[in-house]
C-alpha cells in the first residue's frame, strides 16, 4: 500500500494524455504549414551538395518520390502516419534516420540536464534558506542582486565565461565535449569530468528563479502563525528554520520545476553549442544551420512533449503536496 | 489544462498578495534604497537610449574602423574595452550592437504586444467559442519552447532581420495575450462597463472607449518587460548563427565573433557585449517595477522575472 491517491492521479494522467493529442498534432501542422510558407525546398535539402551536379530527370524523381509537389497537408498527413508506425523519416544533414539521431544523443541531453537540476535544486534551495533567513540583510541582498543579474545573463556567454575561467585561466576542467580529444573511449571518469562544467553553468542559468521563489516561499512561511507556534515552544531556530518553514515554504516551489521545462530547454541548447556536448540540443542548432526540415520537425514536437509532460508531473506533484488542490484540472 | 500551472494562482505560491510592513521596515532607509534603485535604473536606461540614438551621428566614428597595431589589445585608456581580434575597438562596437539588439527588440517587443492586445482583447470582449478557442491556440503556443520555434523559423526563412523580428514577435505575443484578457474579463464586470451598455451604447464604442483604454497600462508595462526579452532571445539566435548577418552585429552576433579570442584567452571581446545586456535589462526591470507598483499598489513584492 503505497497510499497514494493513484486512481485519481492516473484519471488527471489519462485526461491530460488526451488533452497532448490535439495539441501535438496542431504543432505538427503548424510546423509544416510554416515550412510550406517558407522558401525552403526539401529536394534540395535531400540532394545536399550532390543536387548542383545531378540531372534534371534525377532531381524530378527525388521530387516526386518525397512527394515535395504535393500540399503541404498531405505531406503532414504522410509524416504523421510514418511517425505512428516510428518512421522519423531521414535527417537530411545526418544522412541516417531520424529516430537513430535522437535515439542516439537523447541519453547525454538527460544526463546533462539532470545533473544541472540536481546541482540547481540542492543549492538554489541552500542559497533561499539563506537569503530568506534575514531578509533585508546583507546576505538577502547579495543574494537577490546576483539572481537578478544572472537572470538577466544569457547563458551562452555565462558558458564561454566560464570555458574562459575553468578550462583556459585555471587549467581545472575540459572545456568541452564528452570524452578528451584523442580518445573515444566513453568511460565514466571522463564523462563525469567532461559534464561538470556544462552542467554547473545549466545549473546557475536555471537557478536564479528557484532561489528567489525558495526565498518567497521560505520567508513568507516564517512569518505564519506554524513557525511563531514553533518559536513560543522554544524550539531551536535550526529546527524552526529547516523543520518547519522551509518543509511548507519549499514544497510549492519544488512542484513548480515542471513547469520550466521550456527553459530548461533552451538553456540545454545555447549551453551544448557552446560545450560541443554530443546530445540532442547540439543537433537541433546542427539541424537548423543545415535547414534539415525532418530532423527539425521531430525534435520540435520531442519538446513540445517534454513541455506538456514538465507541466503533467508539475499538477501531480501539486496534487500531492496540496490535498486540497485535488487532480481535477 | 486551461492555463499552466505557472499562471493558475495557487494558494501558497510565492506571487500571492503580499502585506508591505512585513517586508523589511527599517524606515526612511528602504524608503530610499527604492528610491535609488528607480533613480539608476531611470539613468541607465536614458543614458543607453542617449548612447544608440546620439553617439552614431555625432561621433562619426566608423565601427569597422581597425586599429591594426592593436589587434587584441586589452582594455586601456586609448580603447577603454580593449580591441576584438581585427582591431576594432570594442566599446564602440558594442553601442553600435546595442542599437541593433535595441531597435530589433524594441520593434519585436511591439509586434509581439500588439498581437496579444488585439488577440486578448478580443478572445475577452467577445468570449464563448471565439474565447475558448483562442486560450486553445495560446496553449499551443505556450507548449513550444520559444527558443526552439524561434531557430525553426528563422532556420527555414533565412537569417536576417525580419525573420528574427518575426519569430520573436509570434512567439511572445501569448503572456501579453493572457494578461490583456484577464484585465478584459475583469473589466467587463465593472459598473462603468454596465452603466455605458444600458445606457445604449455599442459593442464597439464599449470596447473602444471602455476597454482598450482600461488595459493599455498592463500591456504597455507588458511591452517594456518585453524588451529586455526580445534582446534576449534575439542575442541567443544571433550567437547561434541564426540572427542577423555579421556585417549588422548585433550584441549576440559580437559574443559568437569573439569566440576564437575568447579560447586564445583573451576575454574582453566576450566580456563586454555580456554586460551591455545585463545592465539595461536589469534597468528595464528596475523601472517595470516601479511602474508595477502604482499600477498594483497591493502587490508591491511581486517578483519580477
Amino acid at each position: 500500500m503505497t497510499g497514494l491517491p493513484l486512481a485519481p492521479m492516473a484519471r488527471m494522467a489519462g485526461r491530460r494524455l488526451l488533452y497532448a493529442v490535439p495539441v501535438l498534432l496542431a504543432v505538427t501542422f503548424g510546423v509544416f504549414a510554416i515550412a510550406a510558407a517558407s522558401p525552403f525546398d526539401p529536394v534540395k535539402a535531400y540532394a545536399g551538395t550532390a543536387g548542383f551536379s545531378a540531372s534534371q530527370e534525377a532531381l524530378d524523381q527525388l521530387r516526386d518520390s518525397l512527394g515535395a509537389d504535393d500540399p503541404f497537408v498531405t505531406r503532414w498527413w504522410d509524416w504523421l502516419t510514418g511517425v505512428v508506425t516510428g518512421d522519423l523519416g531521414e535527417s537530411t544533414s545526418m544522412r541516417q534516420p531520424v529516430a537513430d539521431v535522437i535515439g542516439e544523443r537523447i541519453g547525454w541531453t538527460v544526463l546533462l540536464c539532470a545533473v544541472a537540476f540536481a546541482v540547481a535544486i540542492v543549492a538554489g534551495t541552500l542559497l533561499g534558506v539563506l537569503a530568506a533567513r534575514r531578509r533585508g540583510g546583507l546576505l538577502d541582498r547579495a543574494v537577490t542582486s546576483v539572481a537578478y543579474a544572472l537572470e538577466a545573463a544569457p547563458p551562452f556567454w555565462l558558458g564561454l565565461l566560464a570555458v574562459w575561467l575553468f578550462a583556459l585561466q585555471l587549467d581545472a576542467l575540459p572545456a568541452g565535449g564528452l570524452t578528451d580529444t584523442g580518445t573515444d573511449v566513453v568511460s565514466f571518469g571522463q564523462v563525469a569530468e567532461h559534464v561538470l562544467l556544462p552542467a554547473s553553468v545549466l545549473a546557475v542559468s536555471q537557478m536564479p528563479w528557484f532561489v528567489l521563489y525558495v526565498r518567497q516561499g521560505v520567508g513568507d512561511a516564517l512569518d505564519e502563525d506554524p513557525v511563531r507556534g514553533a518559536r513560543s515552544r522554544g524550539l531551536a531556530e535550526r529546527t524552526v528554520l529547516l523543520g518547519h518553514a522551509l518543509r511548507s515554504g519549499l514544497l510549492p516551489v519544488l512542484t513548480l520545476i515542471g513547469t520550466r521545462v521550456p527553459e530548461l530547454i533552451t538553456g540545454a541548447l545555447l549551453i551544448e553549442t557552446v560545450f560541443s556536448w554530443p546530445g540532442i540540443a547540439a543537433a537541433t542548432v546542427e539541424a537548423a544551420t543545415s535547414v534539415d526540415f525532418p530532423l527539425l520537425a521531430a525534435l520540435t514536437v520531442l519538446a513540445t512533449a517534454a513541455v506538456l509532460l514538465g507541466n503533467l508531473l508539475s499538477d501531480l506533484l501539486y496534487g500531492l503536496a496540496d490535498p486540497r488542490v485535488g487532480f481535477d484540472g | 489544462m486551461a492555463e499552466t500551472p505557472q499562471a493558475a494562482a495557487k494558494p501558497g505560491a510565492p506571487d500571492g498578495p503580499q502585506d508591505a510592513t512585513r517586508w523589511r521596515t527599517r524606515g526612511t532607509g528602504r524608503k530610499s534604497v527604492r528610491t535609488l534603485r528607480v533613480r539608476t535604473s531611470a539613468a541607465v536606461v536614458a543614458l543607453a537610449v542617449l548612447a544608440v540614438l546620439v553617439v552614431p551621428p555625432l561621433v562619426q566614428l566608423d565601427q569597422q574602423a581597425v586599429d591594426i597595431g592593436n589587434k587584441l589589445a586589452p582594455p586601456s585608456l586609448s580603447h577603454l574595452f580593449g580591441t576584438d581580434d581585427v582591431g576594432r575597438d570594442v566599446l564602440l562596437r558594442c553601442v553600435y550592437g546595442l542599437r541593433v539588439s535595441l531597435l530589433v527588440g524594441v520593434v519585436a517587443a511591439l509586434v509581439a504586444t500588439v498581437v496579444g492586445t488585439a488577440v486578448g482583447a478580443l478572445a475577452g470582449a467577445l468570449g464563448g467559442h471565439v474565447d475558448r478557442a483562442v486560450m486553445r491556440l495560446v496553449d499551443v503556443f505556450a507548449s513550444v519552447p520559444h527558443l526552439l520555434l524561434g531557430i525553426f523559423i528563422v532556420a527555414l526563412f533565412q537569417p536576417g532581420v525580419w525573420p528574427v523580428v518575426a519569430s520573436v514577435g509570434l512567439t511572445h505575443w501569448v503572456s501579453t495575450c493572457r494578461i490583456v484578457r484577464a484585465e478584459v474579463l475583469s473589466l467587463r464586470g465593472r459598473p462603468f462597463v454596465d452603466a455605458a451598455v444600458s445606457g445604449g451604447a455599442s459593442r464597439t464604442r464599449v470596447a473602444v472607449r471602455h476597454l482598450v483604454p482600461g488595459v493599455l497600462p498592463q500591456a504597455g508595462l507588458a511591452a517594456v518587460l518585453m524588451v529586455p526579452h526580445a534582446i534576449w532571445h534575439e542575442s541567443a539566435l544571433s550567437f547561434l548563427g541564426l540572427g542577423l548577418p555579421p556585417h549588422q552585429a548585433s550584441l549576440g552576433a559580437m559574443v559568437q565573433g569573439a569566440r576564437g579570442a575568447l579560447l586564445a584567452g583573451d576575454w574582453w571581446p566576450t566580456l563586454f557585449p555580456g554586460l551591455f545586456i545585463i545592465i539595461p535589462t536589469l534597468a528595464v526591470a528596475g523601472l517595470a517595477g516601479a511602474w508595477r507598483e502604482r499600477l498594483n499598489p497591493r502587490r508591491r513584492s511581486e517578483l519580477t522575472l
